[in-house]
């Protein structure tokens, strides 16, 4: 007997959850600015979580999904990105959206129920918010086939969870990923929980990272609460894809520290000892602990960054409540290039019998 | 016909830079049907190119792909395989210009066989326009004849928007016609009136319209004129001209091959009764495939509407 296939998935890790270096330090953290606007950004969709969850607590936002723990894999995805590179992500990856210019307002927008929050001024050429699990990864694989038959030095990245995982349609983005040699990177945020479903459950499969194995692609896992080897690999894989090397997946263990939604309540199925355990190793701590030991960060930066980031956020929900609604014309307008006949009769019945409504 | 289809792409491929065909043994093989023949040679692997097995895969890398500047002409190889694709035709290519507000668009073409009478094997016979026709957001184009199918899959192609195009299986060798390749298109969202009429107006599509032109020459024998309607665009509809028709006959007879429940059938004759039921003499007929599965090939032309059940029909509305 020979063996005719092996392999290994490498697990990588820069900055331990007490803040300490256990791998040598990237060459983008020699730069502490960057380092902070990374912090900065982690801060600032934290302050952004807090507000939204309030306004759907208070009526006034529809349900959403909270990114509570999740922030070193967004940030870190996102600081590795190129702005020319497009993103297909699931619902909850705001941090890297907010990295790439899409605004507070327009996330609001969207989870308040208004599609104009996928009509992203910045970047326009994203992919909008995906809620049919795994779909998105074929987008980002046919993204990237227009940039390799164009030529274009451009990748796209898409996110799953650990859910997503067990979808075909992730099978399917993976394996012509490989089999084109495609400029795509898959990013699987493993939070441990597919609403209620942990991993174990999902799979036999020892690491999600491996499931690229057998699409003929290299897999890692990283800890996903350490932004900087998520910006370190994230943008090696990036890099390896732009220069026609192909496609990977990279595996960012991290951990749902919220309900899977507003709607949900993780206690039925959650022992709170779990979250409280995970609490240790969550994302912002490290990476404060770190900028404090090499003399970067104070108590006066910490405050006057919470500060700045609670107006931001303030301003955003208050042009999103200030903003006009849409009228039953948004129905339709969009629908078609050209509105077809029988559409421009319907649309004529929806004015007459719409809602009187201003604003939120 | 199918040299027809292959002519129509050809043309886009060399006129339209951002025109790439893909699909299961399009390349090499020219398609199963041969619908492709020919286009990978002429315009290499990277325009005609082969996906893996895996219609989720074409129609996914499709949406992709026009989101990102080209236009996708994707072939699924039997409309019976098609339902894997469904998941990305309906949550995201036909929404996709309407949840962005126009940020992204899918102008896609989605070519697919359709309908029975080939002796094919289960699962390749199959005419599912009606679960497309149901999506907002698409346009299902279904040609009669090749100088049709030519100019609707130019138009279809030059879409903004996503297309569903239905190929009759039954027409791909059924019926010769001289194509002049120029490139002109034909319009979507109308109908065609293939035969005038003055005593019923016949509405089909597809392959069913050799049945029902030969119905309507052999009413003619009997002194019944017929009128008889290429729906060609099957969504959105061309109410107007079914209206003007059944304002000149009274009477209306709708064919299809597929099944009859909750059939495109039932949406042209709600139309007709919503906005015509004063000009109707008597009742509409509908002659449809049965609401059975679709049998495999010793039953199929049992299964098909034949001559004589359309001839019945006609003769029911005169009585």
């Amino acid at each position: 007997m020979t063996s005719v296939a092996e392999f290994t998935i490498d697990y990588r890790r820069i900055l331990d959850p007490q803040g300490n270096l256990v791998a040598p330090l990237p060459k983008f953290a020699e730069d502490l600015d960057q380092v902070i606007a990374m912090y900065a950004a982690m801060t600032r969709v934290r302050v952004f979580d807090t507000k939204a969850i309030n306004l759907q607590r208070t009526g006034q936002l529809g349900t959403y999904p909270s990114s509570l723990g999740h922030e070193a894999t967004h940030i870190g995805v996102g600081a590795a990105m190129r702005p020319e590179d497009v993103l297909a992500p699931v619902y909850r990856e705001f941090g890297t959206q907010l990295w790439r210019g899409v605004t507070m307002a327009e996330i609001l927008a969207y989870w308040g129920g208004d599609e104009r929050g996928n009509d992203f001024a910045v970047p326009r050429h994203d992919f909008a918010w995906c809620v049919p699990i795994a779909t998105q990864t074929l987008h980002a694989a046919g993204a990237a086939m227009a940039f390799k038959m164009r030529g274009e030095p451009r990748c796209a990245l898409a996110y799953i969870g650990d859910g997503g995982t067990s979808e075909g349609a992730f099978y399917e983005a993976l394996n012509v990923a490989g089999a084109r040699t495609l400029p795509v990177v898959f990013v699987i945020v493993n939070n441990g929980w597919a609403i209620s479903v942990p991993v174990a459950a999902q799979t036999a499969s020892r690491t999600l990272a491996q499931k690229a194995i057998a699409a003929g692609i290299p897999g890692v896992q990283i800890d996903g609460n350490d932004v900087f080897v998520v910006r370190q690999v994230v943008g090696e894989a990036l890099e390896r894809a732009r220069r026609g090397g192909g496609s990977c997946v990279i595996e960012t263990l991290t951990y749902r520290l919220s309900d899977h939604t507003t709607a949900d309540d993780a206690s039925r199925y959650r022992p709170q000892s779990e979250v409280e355990q995970a609490r240790a190793f969550e994302p912002l701590v490290r990476l404060r602990e770190y900028l404090l030991r090499v003399g970067a960060w104070g108590d006066a930066q910490e405050r006057s960054l919470l500060q700045d980031c609670a107006f931001e956020v303030e301003s955003a929900v208050a042009a999103y409540l200030a903003g006009d609604a849409q009228s039953t014309d948004a129905m339709f307008d969009t629908l078609f290039a050209a509105l077809p006949a029988h559409l421009r009769e319907q649309r004529d019945a929806a004015r007459r019998y719409a809602v009187k409504r201003n604003g939120h | 016909m199918v040299e027809a289809i292959a002519l129509a792409q050809a043309w886009e491929l060399q006129h339209d830079d951002a025109v790439v065909v893909l699909g299961q043994d399009v390349g090499a093989n020219g398609g199963v049907f041969r619908a492709t023949a020919g286009l990978q040679s002429r315009f290499g692997a990277a325009r005609v190119q082969d996906t893996p097995l895996a219609e989720a895969t074409i129609a996914g890398l499709s949406v992709g792909m026009a989101t990102h500047g080209l236009k996708p002409v994707a072939e699924i190889q039997f409309m019976g395989f098609m339902y894997p694709a469904l998941d990305q035709i309906v949550n995201h290519m036909s929404r996709m210009r309407n949840r962005t507000r126009g940020r992204l668009t899918c102008p896609v073409v989605i070519r697919t066989p359709h309908g029975g009478g080939i002796h094919a094997p289960e699962h390749h016979s199959e005419s599912m326009e009606t679960l497309l026709c149901h999506i907002p957001g698409l346009r299902v184009v279904c040609p009669s004849s090749p100088a049709r199918a030519y100019g609707l899959l130019l138009a279809a192609i030059r879409d903004p928007d996503p297309v569903m195009f239905l190929e009759p299986v039954r027409l791909y060798r059924a019926m010769r016609q001289e194509v002049t390749d120029d490139g002109r298109a034909l319009p979507l969202d109308r109908c065609f009136i293939l035969r005038e009429g003055t005593a019923v107006t016949l509405v089909t599509w597809g392959a069913m319209t050799l049945e029902t032109l030969r119905a309507a020459a052999e009413l003619e024998v009997h002194g019944i004129s017929a009128e008889v309607i290429d729906l060609a665009t099957l969504s959105p509809i061309d109410s107007g001209a079914i209206l003007d028709s059944v304002a000149k006959t009274g009477r209306l007879v709708i064919v299809h091959e597929a099944a009859r429940n909750v059939g495109l059938g039932a949406e042209i004759a709600a139309i007709v009764a919503e906005h015509a039921l004063y000009d109707l003499q008597a009742p509409i007929q509908r002659v449809t495939g049965f609401d059975t599965i679709m049998p495999l090939f010793k039953l199929e032309r049992d299964y098909i509407p034949n001559t004589q059940r359309i001839i019945d029909a006609v003769r029911v509305t005169l009585q």
